[in-house]
């Protein structure tokens, strides 16, 4: 276009009856910008009716396999074994790493709050303030999103793989409901399992507060929890462990729905994975945010 | 049910039709029928709608259209509870083997014995495992995970857990595929022993013409989402049609 103009320009230099000819070609040319960019737009937009398309699909779909889990979950016979099996799995083997975090975590919020407590001579107050935060917060939060790291990812890709060779398909020719077998006993586990990782985390991450303090001031262990316990009340407790079992129960599901429904083909295993994790640690955010709103109007 | 299975056709398919999308008819009107105790083999070009046909059989997939009847009832709409009362006596070998990951061999084997034969004693549930992994050779493989199996392995132990049910009807998805000569050839034995043992009617779907030969009562031809011809081997290998004949070359 540009070198289209330079030439009709030089011409026009040349000719004068050959401005007519440069006006008109201008006036095509801005015609055509604009018919293209209304494209763009018409088409930018398809794509945007496609993805919320998509999204409201994928949310209708992942309703209907919430229905089926809450319909299968009280059908017997129960496939125990393999619940058993799955709590091993998702609890028992997620210990050392729920620990670590959780003893850094306490270790590391008594260290770096110690300084502000101590310019207001608060310090007194500190393993109040660390016992509240990481039993209503950051014990929930960040064990809940290791274990969407750690585990929703890793329902996804074994679910994920088994449907994609067939291991899903040849359950249910031999009469056994794999749904039953595979998403109701990992759901169920994942929503018990993750509420006493996060106990754990607790118990953990305390201590790790207990250590940080005692970096700088002796505090022995007794009067260091009954700080904490003075500190921390029911009502206090309560919203943050209810809201450890729709943690633990959406981690659950979204594996199992990433991994249940992933299509044929390898790469779609890792996706089912992958998705797993990034559906499932927005999912902790916004439980988390819903959470805390609501205790704020209830209490 | 006892006069449904002597029903000559224990399976039935009218006009199934089946596509994925749009512009992908893959299946357009199959019509099939096993008698007891018949072995039917069906082939047909790769991508050609073979495995999707047995498992619209088994509604792992569900037909767009035509009807299905398996042992005389029609299990287009069945109920779970009923289809899975025929999905028991119904074999199902797998492409791909779809061996359990997680599990033993021997677990393998045992975990739809478990479920469906939960009479057994603990020694009869061993024996059926062992009977049944000897019937393919496999003995010695009983406590390997499947990944330290062959591709080979793997359709064996496939077909021994499959077979341990004692299903009336069998459905072989490229029983010998990937296998050697001898190997493929015991397992052709194999299905006509087991036809013949249980009065099992089986299909086969197959690429190696031996095995169709060995095992195959009737052969069909699937082309283009219809059954394009249908015979014995001999009639077949002497087709007028040229595509028909190129089969068997
Ligand atoms: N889930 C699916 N989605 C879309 N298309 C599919 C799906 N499954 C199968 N198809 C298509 O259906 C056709 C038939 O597949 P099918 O697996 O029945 O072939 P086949 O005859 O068994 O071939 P082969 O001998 O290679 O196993 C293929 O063209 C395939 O692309
Ligand atoms: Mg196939």
């Amino acid at each position: 276009m540009i070198k289209l103009k330079l030439l009709t320009i030089s011409l026009c230099v040349k000719d004068a009856s050959l401005t007519d000819t440069y006006v008109k070609l201008l006036y095509i040319s801005k015609v055509n910008f604009v018919v293209s960019s209304f494209k763009n737009i018409f088409n930018a937009s398809k794509t945007l009716i496609a993805y919320l398309n998509s999204v409201f699909k994928d949310a209708g779909n992942v309703s209907l396999f919430t229905i089926r889990f809450f319909k299968e979950a009280v059908k017997p016979p129960f496939e125990i074994k393999e619940f058993v099996k799955q709590c091993y799995y998702i609890g028992y083997k997620s210990l050392t790493l729920v620990g670590i975090t959780g003893f850094i975590m306490g270790l590391v919020l008594t260290i770096q709050s110690r300084p502000t407590m101590a310019k207001f001579g608060a310090e007194s107050w500190l393993p109040g303030m660390v016992g509240l935060s990481i039993i209503k917060e950051i014990a929930p939060v960040i064990t809940a999103l290791i274990c969407a790291g750690k585990i929703a990812s890793g329902i996804g890709a074994e679910l994920g793989s088994m449907k994609v060779t067939e291991q899903i398909d040849a359950m249910e020719v031999s009469a056994i409901n794999p749904f039953k077998y595979l998403v109701v006993t990992r759901i169920v586990a994942t929503t018990l399992m993750v509420p006493l990782l996060v106990f754990f985390a607790d118990g953990i991450g305390l201590l790790g507060g207990f250590m940080g303090i005692n970096i700088h001031s002796d505090f022995s262990l007794y009067h260091y929890f009954s700080k904490v316990f003075d500190s921390l009340e029911f009502i206090d407790v309560l919203p943050a462990v209810i809201k450890t079992f729709f943690f633990g129960f959406f981690i659950g599901l979204i594996g199992c729905y990433k991994g249940f429904t992933a299509v044929n083909g390898t790469e779609s295993v890792g996706k089912a994975a992958n998705t797993g994790v990034v559906v499932a640690s927005l999912t902790i955010f916004i439980i988390d945010m819903l959470a805390v709103q609501l205790t704020d109007l209830l209490f | 049910m006892q006069e449904e299975i002597n029903a000559s056709a224990v399976i039935n398919i009218k006009g199934l039709c089946k596509s994925f999308g749009e512009n992908n008819d893959v299946l357009k009107g199959v019509n099939l029928s096993v008698k007891k105790g018949e072995n039917l083999v069906v082939i047909g070009k790769s991508g050609s709608g073979k495995s999707i046909t047995i498992k619209c059989l088994v509604r792992l997939i569900d037909a767009d259209k035509g009807v299905i009847k398996v042992f005389g009832t029609t299990i287009n709409n069945l109920g779970e509870k009923e289809l899975n009362a025929i999905r028991i006596r119904i074999g199902f070998l797998f492409q791909n083997s779809a061996l359990y990951d997680s599990m033993t061999v021997k677990e393998n084997l045992a975990f739809p014995l478990m479920r469906h034969s939960t009479k057994l004693s603990l020694k009869e549930f061993d024996d059926a495992i062992n009977e049944s992994l000897e019937s393919v050779k496999l003995i010695e493989a009983k406590d390997k995970m499947p990944s330290e199996l062959s591709g080979g392995m793997r359709k064996r132990v496939g077909l021994a857990r499959t077979l341990i049910l004692k299903p009336d009807i069998m459905l072989y998805d490229e029983p010998t595929t990937g296998l050697d000569t001898i190997t493929s050839r015991e397992i052709s034995h194999l299905i006509l022993e087991i036809q013949k043992k249980n009065k099992t009617s089986s299909i086969i779907i197959t690429h190696d013409m031996t095995c169709a030969k060995l095992t195959g009562d009737r052969i069909v031809i699937l082309r283009d989402g219809i059954i394009y011809a249908e015979g014995t081997y001999d009639t077949l290998e002497k087709s007028e049609d040229e595509w028909v004949r190129s089969f068997f070359i």
